[in-house]
């Protein structure tokens, strides 16, 4: 397929929106119409002086302010202002947003401070296993995701013996429920987040067995909606973060096939609107962040080609069947078929990252570039959700990581550099590759996957 | 909900820091541990620190009393996000016996400010299974009460639907779900619970039961208003899993072809279509005709099966899914028309 979008943002389908919009403008607009076209308007009228420039200012514009954010994300793996108490059950959140922002734009922090980081996660470690938001709070499944992806990222050896692996199995194997899926603490909530953070830290750590795998995917299998996304528990709205979160569950435990995953691409292909970045909900507003959720997703599935295709021949019944298509089927067929035996989880995350994307993208790459650098970057460094609001770390992680994503995305072979027409602004835009199921830098994935597996 | 000394802004005196306050003068306070060298380190103020490190003292002892419920709300007030606050608060509240209509009332002014918090509504899930069916009634007020200033806050639809399945209470769900679409028709929420209503209230006979004028409902929101992608999306699933069904159904090629000959966006139109054709759907003539005077480049070869037609004036037409379009063109089925 074209793996080469057009590279302007279609401005066109804007205005021609705002114009449909006008038309209306006798009908009484709803709620969801109405905010809608705030942002548009706030959007399109960034992307206007964009065009309206010239070619030099341009390129200034779409610049990645590399020292601006460095210094931004520094400054507040550091000191917090107060207005920051209420993330005080979040703090291994806020070292993983930070230091997975910094890795992503090339940074390494010095030994000094890296040792610091260490020692305040280990003071967030139970001694029972898994890690809460701050030091002696209750171990938690999310921020026991932060923590280790946090340690991973740092990537020392201190810091990745730090985790106490066996306490941290038992921790998970006390958050698993009867259904197969996970709580987020003792006697806490059900979702589809807790099953994806309990998941991607035994995968990443080498503790993930039958066990905590046990009718996990019938769970989340059920939280696959009419719309074709996942939400957060059976029966909820389909929603970019429990998308991701669940299908790169399945993936990690092999039972993406499970999922009825052309019905999924669609409903995410049609959450990259008209301001070129992606919504979270039908109907709901552009929000930078589901750059890496929703964006993301879709990074998955350029890697799930074999699946995908025996999906698309299946659902067609028996007289949409492609002779042609025989040979491979079959050998997708028998790949699909295997179920891992026990103990065989671990390679799922590394085989998973030398796979090419074989589908190629399927989100406009170069729109969503446009979004992130445009309307979600801060030029004081950070991002934001979107134009009108202000800037925070969670956004700056997730708006860089879903950079990088959309950077890489065009790039079939997983361990090529992407050509400069894939990366929006000059060249030195380009960040650090994400692996895309944990969602750590590939490089510290790397790392790490040598020492859980030696260990 | 406070019964102790600790005043606050309401009663319009300056809060006792907890120090000064008698009932509090037998427990030593536990600072946090940070170590020598914290990082991402907050700089909390006198209030906040002092609050979390009473409530460490309490929490560490397993005092389960009074002043220690109190505290908890005093805490909770400053940071609703502190989960390890909340489960202790629940441990105090079953050890005491606490009247739970009362921790409802906290719950509620709690919630009124910070709606969009896991850790209130997980707690307000707990009361509720507490109080038992008898719960129901008021649980659904309280969320329309909260879907009323936002009508699609994910964590109130969620508790709603909990409710409905733990405690009852559907009698006029459906109808709360047509009202909440009146006002606002592009409420993907709204269709959600819709859904979730015709295929699960005990009422009213499943989806099956429901289909026919479920289909009649849809149309009409869609031919409102074409480019709304809810009601497109909602059809697609009254059909889950029954594609014989779905290709037999005419209202659904008739509401493509009404909307392909109007000026709207014809994008959801195209899109059900290509799905119905490469599901088996044998064309009329009269949709041929209809997608061919679509086309933009008539120099490509007529005979290009009418799904690959399809794709190609997507492509065009939507450009933010080009990439997508044209995955689904080199993936049609071999034999469709």
């Amino acid at each position: 397929m074209d793996s080469s979008p057009s590279p302007s943002p279609s401005s066109p389908s804007l205005s021609s929106a705002a114009a449909a919009a006008h038309r209306r403008s006798e009908i009484r607009l709803t709620v969801t119409q109405l905010e809608q076209r705030k942002v548009e308007e706030k959007v399109a009228e960034i992307y206007r002086v964009l065009h309206g420039v010239a070619p030099h200012t341009q390129s200034l514009m779409l610049e990645l302010w590399r020292d601006k954010h460095v210094e931004y994300l520094s400054r507040g793996l550091r000191l917090l202002g107060p207005s920051f108490h209420v993330l005080d059950a979040n703090r291994p959140w806020l070292c993983y947003w930070i230091l997975h922002s910094l890795t992503l734009l090339g940074e390494r922090l010095d030994p000094e401070f890296e040792s610091a980081v260490v020692d305040f996660l280990s003071r967030c470690q139970d001694n029972d296993g898994g890690y809460g938001g701050g030091p002696g709070q209750m171990p938690h499944l999310a921020t026991t995701y932060a923590a280790v992806n946090a340690l991973v990222t740092l990537g020392s050896e201190t810091a990745l013996s730090s985790i106490n692996r066996d306490s941290l199995y038992k921790f998970l194997l006390r958050m698993k429920d009867s259904s197969g899926a996970f709580r987020m603490h003792n006697a806490g909530e059900i979702d589809v987040r807790a099953c994806y953070t309990a998941i991607s830290v035994a995968s990443l750590l080498n503790i993930l067995d039958n066990e905590l795998v046990k009718d996990l995917g019938t769970y989340i299998m059920r939280c696959q909606t009419y719309e074709g996304g996942i939400a957060g528990e059976p029966y909820s709205e389909a929603h970019g973060g429990y998308t991701f979160c669940g299908l790169a569950t399945m993936i990690l435990i092999n039972e993406a096939d499970r999922l009825d995953l052309p019905n999924l691409i669609n409903w995410v292909a049609f959450r990259q609107g008209v301001e070129c970045g992606f919504q979270g909900r039908t109907n709901k507003l552009v929000d930078g962040c589901y750059s890496f959720w929703q964006g993301g997703v879709l990074a998955l599935i350029q890697k799930l080609s074999s699946i995908v295709d025996e999906q698309l021949e299946s659902s067609f019944g028996n007289n949409g069947r492609s002779p042609a298509k025989s040979a491979c089927e079959s050998a997708s067929s028998d790949l699909v078929g295997e179920r891992p035996h026990i103990g065989n989880f671990l390679d799922i995350g590394f085989e998973f990252s030398h796979r090419d994307n074989e589908i190629g993208p399927l989100f406009h790459t170069i729109g969503l570039q446009h979004y992130i650098l445009l309307c979600s970057q801060v030029l004081e460094g950070g991002f934001k959700d979107k134009p009108g609001k202000s800037r925070d770390f969670y956004h700056s992680c997730y708006c860089l990581s879903g950079l990088s994503l959309s950077q890489y995305s065009c790039t079939s072979d997983s361990d090529s550099l992407p050509p400069p027409e894939d990366v929006l602004g000059p060249y030195s835009n380009l960040l650090k590759p994400t692996h895309p199921l944990y969602n750590v830098v590939l490089d510290q994935y790397y790392k790490a996957r040598e020492y859980f597996h030696s260990a | 909900m406070s019964s102790s000394s600790s005043s606050d802004d309401e009663l319009g005196g300056a809060r006792i820091p907890i120090g000064q306050r008698p009932e509090w003068s037998d427990v030593r306070p536990v600072p946090q541990d940070e170590g020598p060298r914290p990082v991402v380190a907050i700089a909390y103020s006198g209030e906040f620190r002092e609050t979390m490190d009473y409530f460490r003292a309490v929490y560490l002892a397993g005092e389960r009393s009074p002043r220690a419920l109190d505290l908890t709300g005093e805490a909770i007030e400053m940071n609703p996000g502190n989960y390890t606050i909340w489960h202790f608060r629940r441990l105090v509240l079953e050890a005491l016996n606490v009247d739970l209509l009362k921790e409802r009332e906290f719950v509620d002014h709690t919630a009124s400010h910070n709606s969009k918090n896991y850790q209130i509504w997980h707690h307000r899930r707990w009361l509720a299974e507490k109080l038992g069916p008898e719960a129901a009634n008021r649980e659904h007020e309280f969320t329309r009460s909260v879907l009323a200033l936002d009508a699609k806050n994910y964590h109130a639809w969620s508790h709603r639907q909990w409710v409905l399945q733990a405690l009852g209470g559907w009698e006029n769900e459906l109808d709360y779900c047509h009202q909440l679409l009146e006002d606002d028709i592009f409420n993907n929420s709204a269709w959600n619970q819709r859904y979730f209503v015709i295929t699960k209230s005990p009422l009213l006979g499943g989806l099956q039961a429901m289909r026919d004028s479920e289909v009649d409902y849809t149309i009409e929101a869609i031919l409102a208003n074409p480019q709304n992608e809810s009601p497109w999306r909602y059809l697609r699933g009254l059909y889950k899993g029954e594609t014989n069904l779905l290709l037999n159904d005419n209202r659904l090629t008739d509401l493509c072809l009404k909307v392909l000959k109007t000026d709207c966006s014809r994008v959801l139109a195209l899109s059900l279509l290509l799905d119905l054709l490469c599901n088996g759907l044998q064309p009329s003539e009269e949709l041929k005709e209809v997608v061919e005077s679509m086309r933009h480049d008539r120099s490509e070869p007529s005979n290009a099966n009418l799904a690959a037609v399809i794709c190609s004036i997507l492509e065009a037409m939507d450009p933010m899914r080009l990439n997508y379009w044209a995955w689904r063109r080199s993936n049609l089925p071999s034999e469709i028309c």
